[in-house]
């Protein structure tokens, strides 16, 4: 009998161990976007941007030229090269809510509002994971985390901050979707999202992003399947999903 | 010999980095050096360049990050808040080991300060200014048509060590006009290969990484280790000074940059009196011409440092003399230029204590 070959790990995925913990979606999204980059034909021709944060080791596990980006100042990094290369190239910054929605809110708005031809897969768990646990820009309103102890006081502390409700209204944006990691019908439509922000790339119609909702089971402090329930229940109220701006059309 | 061209400084500068093949300028509008944005914005389009004006200092400086990792000459210009924005992104690149060109047109501080020309961002510029063990190769110009050669020499200097370099200019350079003879244009073709490490995309090879991180400590201290190997080449090949009228001296003084300048007319008016003064002008701050100046102490009587600071430079020279002779200080500063009668007045007034 001859073996065949139905799954693999895509081309642009390395062979080095994630470092991420049991349960944790950044294995999920870092797969979906390999598989993208594959399918599209880019990865020879890609360089990305880490982040710092949790995936301050993503240009370790992508098998493409990359980099790590100071503390939310990726898209700018991103500017830098893609300005420096050229519409040949395609580049991606990967980053979590405090890096893309508390620090790097600057550049975040600035790169989407210059329509910059680079491509932002933006993870949502509404927490601090690298640091351990902090709140986030994104944390919810009652949400106990290790800088709101007693839940997050929006009088205090304000309110989650809605990254594609505040950039869906730029010019400079081609592309804008908010998906779910959390269940498998969520993955399936975050690949498809991930193509049309690459396409949106490539056609050189503008900036793109794609927000995913993702968790935290380590510092929610729930068990990886808990942490999608409570996700589901309380995350996706908060940030509804669906496509915010879309000049790309129809992607096979 | 090429034509003469009467320009403003932070212009002059601007052209000089075109024609030695920066084709990319990221940079944010501060007095006293927005007319070289202004001119970047007007002249990149047309040689097929790209200017950007960055949302702020700190957007900027890692959007140069971004480009230096492609290999590609980049540079920007800012004046002393806005380098101090930058500062975390100039630690970065000097971790990532990445060349890269800064010119700061220093103006009075601290804070918001003045827009005049000052001296007092020396300790920055030389003593690493952001995080970490890391240095800049730092050249300060004294006369515009020494500033466009040293935007020649950055460029090379910060490619050959893949170490970032910073023009240390002031407000006094930036915005006055003299005639300079500006360098050929460099054929791009020509300008240094980074294959071996750039960020460009795989093609056929294997990936590149370019980042300014280890989470190994021992292998962090490697990484340093290797930058400090750097550093002592650079020490070694590259110090620069000019010793005017030190021969015969029987005083020196010590200054850079426009202060440099204009300790020429004092060493003159010294000289008319009879007065047997020398000046020794560091090119290169960092690195610091110590042996010079170490050397020179041998000679004199006294080594007066003068600085638009409060005396910041004067460090050095006190490490290089060390108790060796006297080492009197003048300086203003916030802004304010001494004049060749007062800084007179002053070294007269030192050698009548001697």
């Amino acid at each position: 009998m001859q073996a065949k070959v139905i799954l693999k790990r895509p081309e642009s995925l390395t062979d080095k161990e994630f470092t991420y913990c049991p349960g944790c979606l950044h294995g999920v999204a870092h797969r979906l976007v390999a598989e993208v980059l594959d399918e599209l034909n880019l990865r020879r021709k890609t360089i990305m941007v880490a982040p710092v944060g949790c995936s301050v080791f993503a240009y370790e596990f992508f098998n493409v030229d990359g980099t790590v980006a100071p503390h939310g100042r990726a898209t700018a990094v991103a500017t830098g090269i893609k300005r420096a290369m050229g519409p040949e190239k395609t580049v991606f910054t990967y980053q979590g809510d405090g890096d893309l929605a508390a620090i790097g809110t600057a550049e975040t708005i600035h790169t989407a509002n210059r329509g910059e031809k680079v491509t932002t897969i933006f993870i949502n768990n509404a927490i601090y994971g690298m640091t351990g646990g902090q709140m986030a820009p994104t944390t919810l309103e009652g949400m106990k985390t290790t800088t709101s102890p007693y839940g997050r006081n929006v009088d205090d502390a304000g309110y989650p901050i809605h990254v594609c409700e505040l950039l869906q209204n730029l010019k400079g944006v081609a592309y804008l979707e908010r998906v779910s990691l959390l269940d498998p019908r969520g993955i399936v439509n975050a690949k498809k999202a991930l193509k049309k922000a690459f396409t949106a790339q490539e056609k050189g119609l503008g900036y793109s992003l794609v927000e995913m909702i993702s968790t935290c089971p380590t510092n929610w402090g729930l068990s990886p399947v808990e942490s999608l329930k409570w996700a589901k229940d309380k995350m996706l109220p908060e940030f509804p999903l669906g496509v915010f701006v879309d000049r790309v059309g129809d992607v096979k | 010999m090429a034509e003469k061209t009467m320009m403003k400084g932070t212009e002059a500068m601007g052209e000089a980095a075109i024609r030695c093949g920066a084709r990319l300028y990221f940079g944010y509008p501060i007095t006293p050096q927005s007319e070289l944005p202004e001119y970047m914005s007007r002249r990149l389009p047309q040689v097929d360049g790209n200017f950007l004006q960055a949302e702020s200092e700190v957007a900027a400086v890692n959007m140069i990050y971004g480009a230096a990792c492609t290999g590609t000459r980049v540079f920007t210009s800012t004046s002393s808040p806005g380098f101090s924005l930058m500062m975390e992104g100039v630690s970065y690149i000097a971790g990532a080991e990445l060349p890269a060109v800064f010119i700061n047109v220093v103006r009075g501080g601290p804070g918001l300060g003045d827009i005049q020309p000052a001296q007092s961002d020396y300790f920055q510029a030389t003593k690493g200014g952001g995080h970490g063990d890391y240095h800049l190769i730092v050249l300060s110009p004294s006369t515009l048509q020494e500033a466009v050669e040293h935007i020649e020499l950055a460029f090379d200097l910060s490619d050959k060590y893949r170490t970032p370099a910073l023009i240390l200019a002031d407000g006094m350079l930036g915005q006055m006009m003299e005639p300079v003879e500006l360098p050929e244009f460099k054929d791009l073709e020509s300008l240094p290969k980074h294959d071996s490490w750039s960020l460009t995309g795989m093609g056929n090879r294997e990936k590149h990484i370019v980042t300014s991180f280890d989470i190994n400590a021992d292998v962090l201290e490697q990484m340093n280790i290797r930058f400090q190997k750097t550093y002592r080449e650079i020490e070694r090949n590259e110090t620069r000074c000019e010793e005017f009228m030190m021969d015969d001296a029987q005083y020196a003084v010590v200054a850079y940059g426009t202060m440099g300048r204009i300790m020429k007319t004092v060493v003159k008016m010294a000289r008319d009196e009879g007065i047997k003064l020398g000046l020794i002008r560091p090119i290169t701050v960092w690195p610091f011409p110590y042996d010079t100046i170490s050397d020179a102490a041998e000679k004199v009587e006294f080594m007066m440092t003068v600085e638009m600071s409060v005396g910041q430079m004067w460090e050095d020279v006190r490490l290089a003399v060390g108790k060796k002779i006297p080492t009197p200080f003048y300086g203003r500063t916030g802004g304010v230029v001494p004049t060749p009668v007062e800084i007179f007045e002053a070294l007269k007034k030192q050698m009548e204590v001697k």
